[in-house]
């Protein structure tokens, strides 16, 4: 059973002076646990939330409100420095276009190389390859090098391969800004099968609305704090009325 | 995250490093082999014909085992020690066991060597020395070496993401040690006071069990090949030590 349960969690940041980056690699070394400071600066503070199979999420938030390091945070690419981070299950993250995507290499070398970073084996690789390949619609052009792909291409290529790892967990971030509406809505129809099927997800998006279909469950934060947490209606509204209204969320 | 296999991944990280190496160059993966020729070439002119030191037999086979071995340590502990760096997108964007990106670097630096050993074994045999029984130890110490490389770009890599100079300290220490690794000089020519210094180089030990087997088919020393072994586990244990406890953050720093 999957599962991604986040309790009293902050994240924090501190100024990187080179003194304290002694400090800071010494007290990593020894085991420790990073001290407070006067600089310290709070991307996150006491986050809690709790998913289990086919639970969504829609996480909103003005730029720098800390959504992206949320995500970070589930994803496992980054440490919290108070409260716990438990995330069991299979996890495919889309947080950034095309990263892990090299342009020298062809698109299907790109493809194998991101299956096995989703964490496939070779078997699972090439028993997907061709969904994979259907699914961007990216036939004619699998063979040549990356740099030769548009954005909106690569984008497909990413995200066929993220959704077709079928993963207990999946994370995206804004991933919705790229591609023509018919793939848009392709993605969206295979996300809900998914979820459908029990994949936790995970979506992060400064506009609401894009969320609606997809999330359950909204989550509004700013400036690293809870803003709302509850039904993904009720969240979202009150985040786009806030926003209208032209006043900027504290 | 749960990677049943890891396999499948090291494998793709270590054939892309190769294949984008030398992709989009005219002479691709011959460059493998120019390297090490040219540098053969340099020194044995230098070495036989402006200084001249007592007479070593065929010295050009003898300056290529050790820049063989020499080359594979150096680039290859550069390479990883940056791997990460180098590697920022996939580090701050791709939940992946990061212990993987430096080794991924060392193995594929290890094609290379292998490509250059093959050059080697090739002109020795045609110089006419024969293969002996020990030749089966040499795939042994070879991949000590890589275990040795690993453990050591385990530390400088994890080290490298807090502090960039670790490329540079790892540049000089190369530069420093390709003059303390009998390349273009042999073992026997280090006044005896020094010896014991070489004793507690790795890489020294290397060329020299290579050239011990190779030229003079001969074991390599005993104490050698029992602080080989040992020496590289203890790098690969403090390795995977020092580097599972600076990962934790790597993504804040990149």
């Amino acid at each position: 059973m999957a599962h991604v349960i986040l309790q009293s969690v902050s994240k924090v940041y501190t100024r990187q002076s080179r003194q304290f980056l002694f400090r800071y690699v010494w007290e990593l070394l020894r085991g420790q646990r990073r001290q407070r400071s006067r600089d310290a600066f709070y991307a996150l503070r006491n986050i809690s939330f709790e998913l289990r199979d086919g639970d969504t999420l829609g996480i909103v938030g003005h730029n720098g409100a800390g959504k992206s390091t949320l995500l970070n945070l589930v994803a496992g690419l980054t440490a919290p420095e108070e409260g716990l981070v438990d995330v069991e299950g299979r996890l495919s993250a889309l947080l950034e276009l095309g990263s892990g995507f090299h342009p020298d290499l062809t698109g299907v070398e790109n493809l194998y190389m991101n299956a096995a970073l989703c964490g496939m084996t070779r078997q699972e690789a090439e028993r997907a390859f061709d969904r994979i390949v259907e699914f961007s619609e990216l036939e004619e052009f699998i063979h040549e090098p990356l740099r030769t792909y548009s954005a909106g291409m690569v984008m497909r290529l990413a995200f066929s391969i993220a959704v077709q790892v079928e993963p207990e967990i999946l994370l995206i971030d804004e991933i919705f800004a790229v591609g023509d509406k018919d793939f848009q809505k392709k993605c969206s129809d295979r996300i809900l099968e998914m979820r459908d099927r029990g994949t936790i997800l995970i979506c992060v998006s400064h506009a609401a609305d894009t969320l609606r279909e997809l999330c359950k469950r909204g989550l509004w934060i700013e400036s690293g704090e809870v803003v709302m947490q509850g039904e993904a209606d009720e969240v979202f509204d009150a985040y786009l009325s806030r926003k209208e209204a032209g006043r900027p969320a504290s | 995250m749960q990677y049943n296999n890891y396999s499948f991944l090291l494998r793709n990280l270590v054939l892309r490093d190769f294949k984008i190496r030398y992709r989009n160059m005219s002479l691709g993966v011959f460059w493998s082999l120019l390297n090490p020729l040219v540098m053969m070439g340099v020194l044995t002119f230098i070495f036989t014909q402006i200084f001249r030191p007592p007479g070593v037999e065929d010295f050009y086979l003898k300056v290529l085992s050790g820049i063989v071995v020499f080359n594979f340590f150096s680039l290859a502990w550069l390479s990883a020690t940056v791997s990460i760096y180098s590697n920022a997108g996939l580090v701050k964007k791709v939940p992946m066991p990061r212990e993987l990106l430096p080794i991924s670097t060392v193995l594929s630096n290890g094609l290379h060597f292998l490509i250059q050993i093959g050059l080697l074994v090739v002109l020795v045999l045609h110089a006419g020395y024969g293969v002996n029984r020990y030749w089966l130890l040499l795939p042994v110490i070879f991949a000590l070496e890589g275990v040795f490389v690993c453990g050591l770009s385990l530390v400088t890599s994890a080290l490298d993401v807090y502090f960039r100079d670790m490329r540079y300290v790892v540049e000089s220490a190369n530069t420093v040690l390709f003059w303390l690794v009998p390349i273009f000089y042999t073992f026997t020519m280090i006044p005896q006071e020094f010896r014991s210094v070489y004793q507690y180089n790795p890489i020294a030990a290397v060329v020299l069990a290579l050239q011990a087997v190779v030229f003079e088919a001969r074991m390599p020393p005993a104490p050698l090949l029992i602080k080989l072994p040992l020496v590289s586990a203890l790098f690969l244990a403090v390795g995977f030590g020092i580097f599972r406890r600076l990962k934790r953050n790597f993504a804040d720093f990149l």
